[in-house]
């Protein structure tokens, strides 16, 4: 320890003579760091505000449209639509153990919504329960959403989106109220909390009203699903499951379960899978130029400790003359390296994280809608273990050679050094 | 007494060679400036016993700072075979050079050469700590040397506090630091006034009483008159050896 200690001390003298020099670079590293912190913060919060976006419309989902035979099959020609019903999510449910839950969906996008003077024309949508889970569509509180009792009883309830709660009832609180859905009275039972949705077929689901699957075929006389939203019991049993319903439901409406064209699959988990690639080649990306930044900073830092070495040319041949290993030399020279990269880094860090969270608060006072997309800058702790592991390194290299190119000049020439 | 134990501690010992401490054979030392090569040692012999007090003269060029640096491991020969207590030195690591220059030869330098931003104290510590001694006998030990060389009340001082007699006798207690086989010193008295020089010599010589061998490498005539044996280097080679009477 107190050999370390002293090591330190033989060059904190000769840093004194350099102290500006030191400074300018200790800055250099400070100014990389916090590149590197700002892009990756960045990279960070765009990733998450993509995440909450996915999710809004739900996580891990499989959606299902209705397309028209392929091929011929069982002696039935091609091109024959397949139409499912709402009896078929049952099927499906117990045919395929692969599924978690399923809901069919039925769109009539022009409803006329009247509360008082306030009329509008609006998407009304009729789902099961398990529609509140795989979509994400969660009541505020005071409300709630669509239940099984709702569903068997018919009940005429509807369940609001946030906005569309706001442009029918303005202030307030719609729960408990009458809505009028194409002249039949309706129960206003929740409204959607508000949620960050980017992906979406049929509007946001901000801007409609949702009411029971019974109640909605009975009102409008409809046979068929608009879709069919379904999850599996995990993300890797996905392929299986979709398979076993190509099965179930091929085994039913009698088409090949290889017919691509039977039902169209919206698969969000191959969506999901998809966008995580991408991040990872924004976050590279980001993290790349902050890397590089922070290099040019850590050639600084080799450049004054290579004048370092030489100024120190006479005491490093003193050193060798007691009998300093190359141990020695090489060490408090990369040891001050580190030190001068650390310094710096730590001061880096220390403005990027302060920038970093001036930023963030800004971000959520702000009401532009690129800044949302945006997301708020976020430090995670990969983050922070890249900029020190690249500091470390930096510190490490930007040391070594000037310390190598010391520990190889011989005692007697280091001695004459002038 | 701890510089007096030299004799006692080796005396029994068989140094292989001949009983020589120091054994230069045939050194050659080619400098490569890349377009003249300048050959500063040419065939040197030259043989140094346990406990000699040894002047090595000859004018500036002669290659008497070469041998030094040979003699010392600060350099290698570029040919020749050189044997320290019958060890082989040509073709060791870096690592193991430093190691005899840290626990077999002691340097005193003309101008002194000590590590401005350390104390005197730290100064003596140094090749110590390259020794791995631990903290408490480093202490002492040091303790112990500025008290031989009597500067005890200034161990706590910087080099540039220190008047130039004095930072010789912090270099003399810091080559002194790791009990060395040789005391290498080059023109000792060079950056010295008369009386300081005087003492310094004084010094030399009692440590020579005590049992060190000592190599002084000097030009002033009436300085290697103090040594018991003057070795005259000219142009490369040894042109004359001589004892003192």
């Amino acid at each position: 320890m107190k050999a370390l200690s002293l090591i330190v001390r033989l060059f904190r003298g000769a840093a004194k003579i350099q102290r500006k020099r030191m400074i300018l670079t200790a800055t250099a590293i400070a100014w990389g760091t916090v590149a590197i912190i700002l892009l990756l913060s960045f990279g960070e919060g765009l990733k998450r505000s993509l995440e909450t976006g996915r999710r809004g419309l739900g996580e891990s989902i499989v959606i299902i449209w209705m397309g028209e035979t392929e091929k011929a099959f069982a002696g039935l020609p091609a091109g024959r639509p397949i139409r499912l019903v709402p009896d078929d999510v049952e099927l499906v449910l117990e045919g395929v153990p692969e599924l978690a839950s399923a809901s069919g969906e039925m769109h009539n996008w022009n409803v006329q919504l009247v509360n008082g003077r306030t009329a509008l024309n609006k998407r009304v949508v009729g789902v099961h329960p398990a529609y509140r889970d795989l979509r994400t569509s969660y009541a505020q509180a005071g409300g709630r959403y669509i239940d099984e009792l709702d569903q068997r009883l018919k009940r005429r309830v509807v369940f609001l989106g946030n906005e569309l709660a706001k442009d029918l009832f303005g202030k307030d609180d719609p729960v408990g109220k009458t809505l009028l859905v194409a002249d039949t009275p309706f129960t206003v039972i929740g409204v959607l909390q508000k949620k960050k949705q980017m992906s979406m077929y049929g509007g946001p689901d901000s801007d409609r009203a949702t009411i029971p699957l019974s109640t909605f075929e009975a009102m409008f006389g409809r046979r068929y699903l608009s879709n069919l939203v379904y999850q599996p019991t995990s993300v890797a049993m996905a392929p299986v499951a979709k398979r076993h319903l190509m099965e179930v439901l091929g085994a039913k409406y009698r088409f090949d379960p290889a017919d691509t064209r039977a039902l169209y699959f919206w698969d969000t988990i191959e969506d999901a899978k998809m966008m995580n690639a991408i991040m990872i080649g924004i976050e590279m990306f980001l993290g790349m130029i902050g890397a590089l930044t922070l290099i040019i900073g850590g050639v600084g830092v080799a450049n004054i400790m290579f004048a370092a070495v030489t100024h120190r040319t006479r005491e490093i041949g003193v050193q060798m003359a007691l009998g300093a290993r190359r141990v020695y030399i090489t060490g408090s020279i990369v040891l001050e390296s580190v030190a001068l990269t650390f310094a710096g880094g730590v001061a880096g860090i220390g403005i990027g994280v302060a920038v970093v969270q001036a930023l963030a608060a800004v971000q959520a006072r702000a009401k532009s809608e690129a800044m949302e997309f945006l997301g708020a800058p976020t430090i995670s702790i990969p983050i922070a273990v890249t900029t020190v592991t690249l500091l470390g390194l930096i510190g490490l290299a930007a040391g070594y050679f000037p310390a190598r190119r010391a520990a190889s000049v011989q005692p007697a020439d280091a001695l004459r050094f002038e | 007494m701890f510089w007096n134990g030299k004799n006692g501690k080796n005396g029994g010992k068989s140094e292989g060679n001949g009983h020589h401490l120091i054994d230069l054979q045939g050194i050659r030392k080619v400098y490569d400036t890349g377009a003249v090569k300048v050959e500063a040692l040419r065939g040197l012999d030259l043989a140094v016993r346990e406990n000699e007090f040894l002047a090595i003269v000859g004018p500036s060029g002669s290659g008497k700072s070469t041998l030094m640096n040979i003699i010392g491991c600060l350099d290698t020969a570029t040919e020749g075979s050189y044997r320290l207590r019958g060890e082989q030195v040509a073709g060791l690591t870096i690592d193991r050079l430093a190691e005899i220059r840290n626990k077999r030869v002691g340097f005193v330098f003309q101008n002194f050469n000590l590590l401005p931003q350390l104390t005197a104290f730290e100064n003596v510590e140094l090749p110590l700590l390259f020794k791995g001694t631990p903290a408490r006998q480093r202490r002492e030990r040091v303790e112990l040397l500025f008290e031989q060389v009597g500067l005890s009340d200034r161990m706590l001082h910087r080099p540039v506090e220190l008047s130039g007699g004095e930072m010789q006798r912090v270099a003399i207690a810091r080559a002194l630091a790791c009990e060395p086989d040789i005391i290498l010193a080059d023109e000792p008295t060079g950056n010295l006034d008369t009386t300081s020089g005087r003492d310094i010599i004084g010094m030399f010589e009692d440590l020579w009483r005590k049992g060190h061998t000592l190599v002084l490498i000097t030009h002033d005539p009436a300085i290697a008159r103090r040594a018991r044996r003057i070795v005259n280097v000219q142009d490369g080679t040894v042109v004359s050896d001589e004892a003192v009477a």
